[in-house]
């Protein structure tokens, strides 16, 4: 880290006295290995490098980055960032993070474990992964692809306004898609899990969710089109509660494209819904004591009991807004912040996934969600997604369904949830979620 | 971009294990965008990219790694890492020498965007902001991208081959905020082809950007889109995202090799209504998905894949290929240097057919009128796949009414490719899109005529 800080120094210390230099600089090495049919498929070993930069002068900001961190580049980046900044416009509120007092929570990302183990031992848990499918159901008649992955990062931020921060973390995952079938009938089923190193991973679970999640959409049949009650297990409920508070930056909000702008305060969600998106919290897998700009993180209260309590800013948009910066910067080395959300973390219901199921009449429990990309719309609110899934009928768990979609808006379905369960999940995403029930969802199907 | 004779020790070192085929590929990327966004020019940005990624195969093994260090050592420690990696079995001194090959590019850039003053291209985005303004007062935000990219490549690989390409390519997109008493709506457009700064010779900034200003404006006055089942018909260009899902991912050869495609084992059969020829051409002159050759250094090539209904091949990349003892199609294609190539689309379309469009919604009785699709996505293994609708409208009585809100269409590849029931004769490429698969995005383009499919299910909130 050292190494970065004394690079991020070299090129601040060329800014001219009128000029706000801010230097983003990572490094990275990783392993992968993907495995086929017992055997390896691929090993790859990656090293990564990257550095950006950003030059503000007289409010116009301009960016340039580089897959490198070689110090003739670095100069040269710094040089074409401050070109770039020629062109830009004057906007009075641009211009970088300044230190705000708040001290970093202490947190340390980071597993020697990932940086001792052998290539040998890495190729072992893809082959075993791939293997428990395999043999976890007869009806299994392959597996796409089972992965291991691990990473050592290390980064920087280094800026004239007084920023001077670094951080290294460590991860590792798995995942793997299960292919299974019943005469003519082939269904897939996802499982993946992350930690900080191989040993929070939790292998024999993602192989008998995907074994499980694919065995159980067979005989899956089109439903007929309903108005009916969705079940969102916790890695669903994270999507949508995503975008949803996507929705929330303070950056869309001033530039008007958010339908929550101007509903600060107000009862915008049930009551059952309080949420945060808190970086600070050790237990996610997205903890991170600093933000995009190197503002210590915080924990910033979304939702209160169905109210919305904040927009989410970085320095840009808090300044424009008259506000402070909530730390919620999110960036890479290779592109300039922008608001978005960290670790989201919803308040648990006290009732069970049973009762929250027992009392629907008719629904469906969603089983895997596609096209959250391409029928979801943040600005007007749109939802429609396709599913797979189990009618729900009667407060039971019923026959599987799927090629449907199910359709609402998002303004809608924070005011249609029903029910939060009380099976908090500390999701591979970094999210913690429960079980969710949301009331008034059209199922478009036959 | 680097030293032959460096290239050539590189891949003896690689295959110093003993593996069956070792492969180098250079990459040295700059790109630039400029965005305007709420009334001002926001930012430049620049990227910069170099480095090479190795591989080593051995039997059904591959090693890989990659460096931005493209110094001898930098090159000879990534291909110790990738031969490592593939544990070959023998060993021993393996000499490759290398014969450039040159392969002539779809066509010839004639201006190169790095001659062009910043200013020049700033210049664009404040145009197209003041003309989707002008469309109305409800316009209440607009946001303007331009960005250009230069990707020189360099592949050689232990069979000698040598061979290199220069890809440029431009991009503008605009995107539109309306808003009215039934809150916020979007509109979109976006041109991009394998070209210099001649591409907005081509192309009308200021029509682009009303077009964009319209579609935001049209859907202030959207109902609520039907659910269920009904005849789709679909704009001409856009539809070539519903066959880049329904099929195109379905007919990558890895895939298939899996048994994880509904159209694995179904070369020779009736897979599609006899109206449809389905194509993927790599080599579709200034064409988004265009290149002379691919990642894997074999030329592009104009691939049929469907012919009359009946499915003909597959697309191949160089491994799965390898494995049928057979050509690679000229499919094999990475995000990056930094990337294990696979079997990608280039331009996937479908020729005209023999319908007037006007006669294919008249002939529609009640049913959605697809006028610009979103992205999608598919599941190869069952088929099923989505797509977005962000401009569509219903059709009542043989004719096009209310505009709808957003949302997906869902249907399953294999059916309905027998669905497809009207094909026209006003064949048009659609919008430049970015493919992903595993994690990778490469540029594609699609295209089709006016085309019908007589049931897909639509995804409204309306009974």
């Amino acid at each position: 880290m050292d190494d970065l800080l004394e690079l991020g120094d070299r090129l601040v210390t060329m800014a001219a006295p009128d000029e706000q230099v801010e230097v983003v600089l990572g490094a990275g090495r990783g392993t992968s290995v993907r495995a086929y049919d017992g055997e390896i498929e691929a090993f790859t070993s990656a090293t990564s490098r990257a550095i950006g930069v950003r030059v503000v002068v007289d409010g116009r900001q301009g960016f340039a980055s580089a897959g490198t961190l070689d110090d003739g580049v670095a100069v040269e980046t710094l040089a074409e960032a401050r070109d770039n900044a020629l062109f830009a416009q004057p906007d009075e509120h641009v211009g970088l993070a300044e230190p705000d007092g708040v001290e970093p929570i202490p947190l340390d990302p980071w597993s020697p474990v990932v940086g001792e183990m052998t290539d040998g031992e890495r190729i072992e848990l893809a082959i075993d992964l791939e293997r428990r499918v395999r043999s976890g159901d007869p009806r299994i008649t392959g597996v796409r692809s089972a992965s291991y992955g691990d990473a050592q990062s290390t980064g920087a931020i280094v800026s004239s306004t007084g920023i001077r921060v670094a951080g290294r973390s460590t991860h590792a995952g798995v995942s793997v898609l299960a292919l299974a079938a019943d005469g003519d009938d082939t269904t897939t089923g996802y499982g993946y899990d992350s930690g900080r190193d191989h040993t929070d991973l939790d292998i024999e679970r993602v192989a008998d969710d995907a074994v499980e999640r694919s065995t159980a959409m067979l005989g899956a049949t089109k439903p007929a089109s309903a108005r009916l009650a969705i079940v969102l297990e916790p890695r669903f409920a994270a999507s949508l509660l995503g975008i949803a508070a996507g929705m929330l930056s303070g950056e869309r909000v001033l530039k008007g494209r958010s339908p929550f702008a101007e509903r600060l305060g107000e009862k915008i969600a049930a009551p059952m819904l309080t949420l945060v998106d808190d970086p600070t919290d050790a237990r996610s897998i997205a903890a991170d004591d600093h933000d995009g700009e190197g503002l210590a993180t915080r924990r910033n209260v979304l939702f209160a009991a169905g109210e919305l309590r904040t927009f989410l800013y970085d320095s840009y948009s808090a300044r424009r807004a008259g506000t402070a910066s909530t730390a919620s910067a999110v960036r890479s080395a290779r592109s300039t912040p922008s608001v978005g959300i960290q670790a989201l973390a919803v308040e648990p219901g006290t009732g069970s996934v049973d009762d929250l199921v027992g009392g629907i009449d008719l629904g469906i429990a969603v089983h895997s969600m596609s096209g959250l990309h391409s029928g979801v719309n943040a600005v007007s609110g749109d939802f429609s997604v396709g599913v797979e899934g189990h009618m729900i009928r009667a407060g039971a768990r019923a026959e599987p369904v799927r090629e449907a979609t199910i359709a609402s808006t998002i303004p809608r379905m924070l005011l249609d949830l029903r029910a939060i369960a009380d099976d908090l999940t500390w999701l591979p995403s970094g999210a913690a979620m429960c079980t969710m029930a949301i009331d008034g969802v059209t199922l478009g199907g036959t | 971009m680097i030293d032959e004779a460096i290239v050539e020790r590189t891949l003896g070192a690689a295959l110093r294990t003993g593996g069956d085929f070792a492969e180098v590929f250079v990459e040295d990327k700059r790109s630039s965008s400029a965005m305007y966004d709420d009334g001002k020019v926001e930012e430049l940005t620049s990227g910069r990219d170099r480095g090479a990624g190795i591989r080593v195969v051995v039997g059904d093994t591959t090693g890989f790694a990659h460096t931005a260090d493209l110094s001898e050592p930098g090159l000879a420690a990534a291909a110790e890492a990738a031969a490592a990696a593939a544990r070959g079995g023998g060993g021993g001194e393996r000499v490759v020498s290398l014969e450039r090959r040159s392969t002539e590019p779809p066509n010839e850039v004639e201006i190169l965007p790095e001659t062009i003053p910043k200013a020049s291209k700033v210049e664009l985005l404040g145009r197209a902001d003041s003309a989707a303004r002008a469309q109305g007062s409800a316009i209440s935000q607009v946001m303007a991208r331009y960005a250009d990219s230069r990707r020189r490549i360099l592949v050689a690989n232990s069979d000698g081959l040598l061979a290199g390409d220069d890809q440029v390519k431009s991009l503008f997109s605009i995107s539109c905020v309306a808003s009215g008493d039934t809150g916020l709506q979007t509109g979109r457009e976006s041109i991009g082809a394998t070209v210099g700064f001649e591409l907005f010779d081509t192309y009308d900034i200021e029509e682009l950007a009303r077009r964009a200003a319209q579609r935001a404006l049209t859907k202030l006055d959207a109902v609520p889109a039907p659910s269920g089942e009904m005849p789709v018909v679909i704009g001409k260009g856009g539809g070539g995202v519903l066959f880049h899902e329904a099929c195109g991912h379905g007919l990558e050869a890895d895939l298939v090799n899996k048994n994880a495609s509904v159209f694995a084992g179904r070369v020779g059969q009736q897979v599609a209504n006899p109206l449809v020829t389905l194509v993927d051409d790599g080599t579709m002159a200034k064409e988004w998905g265009c290149y002379a050759i691919d990642d894997e250094g074999r030329p592009a090539q104009r691939n049929t894949l469907i012919e009359n209904g009946v499915l003909t091949d597959y697309m191949w990349d160089h491994l799965r290929a390898r494995k049928e003892g057979r050509e690679s199609s000229g499919n094999g294609r990475r995000q990056s240097y930094q990337h294990l190539p696979m079997v990608r689309m280039t331009n996937t379309f479908i020729g005209n057919g023999p319908d007037d469009p006007d006669d294919i919604v008249a002939g529609t009785e009640r049913g959605v009128f697809v006028a610009q699709l979103g992205g999608g996505q598919v599941n190869t293994a069952t088929g099923d796949f989505v797509f977005g609708m962000t401009e569509a409208y219903l059709i009542e009585d043989g004719k096009i009414t209310a505009p709808l809100r957003e949302g997906n269409l869902i249907g399953n590849g294999p059916e309905v490719l027998t669905r497809i029931d009207a094909l026209g004769n006003d064949f048009a490429m659609g919008s430049p899109g970015t493919c992903g698969k595993d994690g990778q995005g490469v540029p594609v383009g699609d295209g089709t005529p006016t085309l019908r499919v007589a049931r897909l299910t639509v995804g409204g909130t309306a009974a």
